[in-house]
């Protein structure tokens, strides 16, 4: 559900969001309104840790042992308990944390591949060919981003054993290859970045209409294909309900595989299951720190058009 | 619809550039036309071609399963058996009788209501502390989704073991350390629901403030200059110009609330740790754990779906109050 939050796209608006919020408009009078106080900080800062503190923790806890969990008041500082936690992890029999791993990074990589492509081939083709039923075709998509997919559950399961796909990655790889989201994303971007012209150039060039997607509009998205990438990839490695239906404990998400650990630590090892729980946040806090800025403004351009 | 899935984008659709057949009569006249029967042929289909991709798979995964929800759900239907004949409405008499169903939207409702009420709020609140000249605005912009963005299932272990229903858990020894009991989590309705909202609010506050930081940003600050030489307080002028101004961004973020927490599950299930039960007494069970309970446990996929297909109408309905209110509120004005 996290794609159908963000609205929708304009490009083209980036930089201007970029902007400080408050213009230098001159008038004292503003500025001592917009002015922050110290409360204000204070509210930040409570903000901050309190954002912070249980992925902190959870960190703290995964280079400690157990007893670490339960200490009071909480310990944090990591310890060096760390590259045992993680020996301990990926030795364990009930998580198959490593196929687990290696399930998520195939699974999040070939979806968001896939739906940037499909996306934007239906993004450019809704928003720049001409073709009986466009419109309706449009609103089609725009509908898709609301129905609420999940609760087709039990037929999705039936799909699954027809196709002889129950336990095996395919089924968490194929039915989430292309979104409406990414659909609508694309086709704004597009009509917003490439004219006319340049369409009908290529044409007159002699271009198939495949090689203008592939040489004149591909490019061009490049930087909405990145944020298209990066969201689908965050919420498949993120994919956990589906995951829970239709797979096995033997060849799991590591999604799956944690709550694996979570169900199955008899004598709950808080560190093993915090370790497992880390290696499952990682990519995305390095997602986070390296195209943090770019989610933010995204986030924001898309909730100024909603 | 068929007679375009083969061809499906892998392969380019037939170039102009093609026709390298150079036969001995006419060569250049033949190829001429070859190459315009393409295009016009490309220009014709491609367009098809290329959002036949996402209709397909949108309507074998996506649609199909919705609309047979409902097939499934007038039949007795199991894992193994698979379909063991028509049953009518009984399924959906079973549901109306079912306390473990009313129990578990009471359940679902009741967790929605705590959680979303505070969480949009306190976004409000944090956004318009936002707004405003600050130092590190980009840092602290990175702090609002930085929950959004981590693992839900790993977050949910988290704070399964912060709430841990014993006195080890990290509440609960704040609790004592200032002199007050310790709160049994799990098995008091109210307060598990309590901690499964807190799980819910930590990851979506943050973002729900950006997305109000950005509709404030959109204001025209004349609004409030004029606001200030009236001599209208901070307080007022939050109430008066800010919250009625993003009455639409707010009406859209309790949409994509509804529509999320209708179908809470990960949180509950990894909080209570007992399979899909929701705690000892199903204090915390969902609708979609129910329907997982029903899916996995008993194996009655009838049953579940028929319980899906109300959720899925009691989400629909839901966003058509929310729609209608909307209008009303603008009929208004």
């Amino acid at each position: 559900m996290t794609a159908t939050i963000i609205k929708e796209p304009t490009p083209p608006r980036a930089s201007q969001n970029r902007r400080r919020p408050q213009r230098s408009r001159p008038g004292a009078r503003l500025r001592r309104m917009r002015q922050a106080t110290p409360l204000t900080y204070f509210a930040l800062l409570l903000t901050f840790v309190l954002s912070v503190f249980p992925l902190w923790w959870m960190i703290v806890v995964a280079t400690r042992t157990t007893s670490a969990a339960s200490q009071f008041p909480p310990a944090l500082l990591p310890g060096g308990n760390f590259f045992n936690n993680v020996e301990r992890l990926f030795a364990n029999n009930s998580a198959n944390f490593l196929t687990g791993l290696m399930n998520s990074i195939i699974a999040s990589t070939s979806v968001a591949v896939s739906v940037v492509f499909f996306c934007s081939l239906a993004g450019f083709a809704l928003a720049k060919l001409q073709f009986k039923g466009r419109g309706f075709f449009t609103v089609a998509v725009v509908v898709t981003m609301a129905v609420p997919v999940q609760i087709g559950l039990v037929p999705l399961l039936i799909l699954m054993d027809w196709l002889n796909w129950r336990g095996e990655l395919q089924s968490v790889i194929v039915p989430f290859m292309v979104s409406g989201f990414g659909v609508f994303l694309m086709r704004q971007y597009v009509l917003q970045t490439i004219p006319d012209d340049l369409m009908e150039a290529a044409r007159i060039d002699g271009c198939s209409t495949f090689r203008i997607y592939w040489s004149v509009v591909l490019p061009a998205l490049r930087p909405a294909m990145v944020v298209l990438g990066l969201l689908t990839f965050m919420q498949t490695w993120n994919e956990f309900i589906w995951a829970l239906a239709v797979l096995t404990p033997d060849n799991p998400t590591v999604q799956f595989s944690i709550q694996q650990l979570n169900e199955s630590a008899y004598s709950r090892d808080f560190a093993l299951m915090f370790t497992g729980a880390t290696f499952a946040t990682l990519p995305l806090l390095i997602i986070f720190f390296v195209f943090g800025r770019q989610l933010v403004g995204r986030i924001m351009e898309g909730a100024i058009k909603a | 619809m068929t007679s375009l899935q083969h061809g499906a984008p892998p392969s380019p659709p037939p170039g102009s550039e093609g026709g390298a057949g150079t036969r001995p009569p006419d060569p250049d006249r033949a190829r001429a036309r070859r190459s315009q029967m393409w295009t016009r042929l490309d220009i014709r289909t491609s367009p098809y071609l290329f959002i036949t991709p996402f209709f397909l798979l949108f309507g074998v995964f996506g649609l199909f399963p919705l609309l047979y929800t409902v097939w499934v759900s007038l039949h007795d239907w199991s894992l193994i058996g698979g379909n063991e004949g028509f049953a009518g409405l009984d399924n959906y008499v079973r549901l109306v009788g079912d306390e473990k169903f009313w129990n578990a939207l009471y359940n679902t409702l009741g967790i929605f209501a705590i959680a979303v009420v505070p969480q949009l709020l306190l976004a409000l609140l944090l956004a318009d502390t936002l707004n405003r000249r600050i130092r590190m605005a980009n840092v602290f912009r990175m702090t609002l989704i930085l929950p959004y963005i981590t693992s839900i299932a790993a977050l949910a272990i988290v704070f399964s073991v912060v709430f841990g229903g014993e006195q080890f858990g990290l509440i609960n020894q704040v609790l004592s350390a200032l002199g007050l009991d310790p709160v049994a989590w799990q098995a008091e309705r109210y307060w598990s629901w309590t901690a499964i909202a807190t799980m819910i609010d930590w990851r979506w506050t943050g973002y729900n403030a950006l997305i109000y930081l950005a509709a404030m940003q959109s204001v025209p600050k004349d609004v409030y200059e004029a606001a200030d030489l009236d001599g209208a307080s901070r307080l007022r002028q939050f109430v008066q110009i800010t919250v009625p101004l993003l009455r639409p961004t707010i009406i859209f973020t309790v949409i994509i609330s509804t529509i999320g927490q209708m179908q809470l599950f990960t949180e509950p299930t990894i909080f209570g740790n007992n399979g899909y039960a929701g705690g000892s007494q199903g204090q915390f069970q969902t609708v979609m754990m129910l329907v997982f309970q029903e899916t996995f446990d008993y194996q009655n996929f009838g049953y579940a779906a028929a319980v899906s297909w109300v959720l899925f109408l009691i989400v629909v309905v839901m966003g058509l109050i929310n729609v209608w209110l909307t209008s009303r509120i603008k009929g208004a004005e």
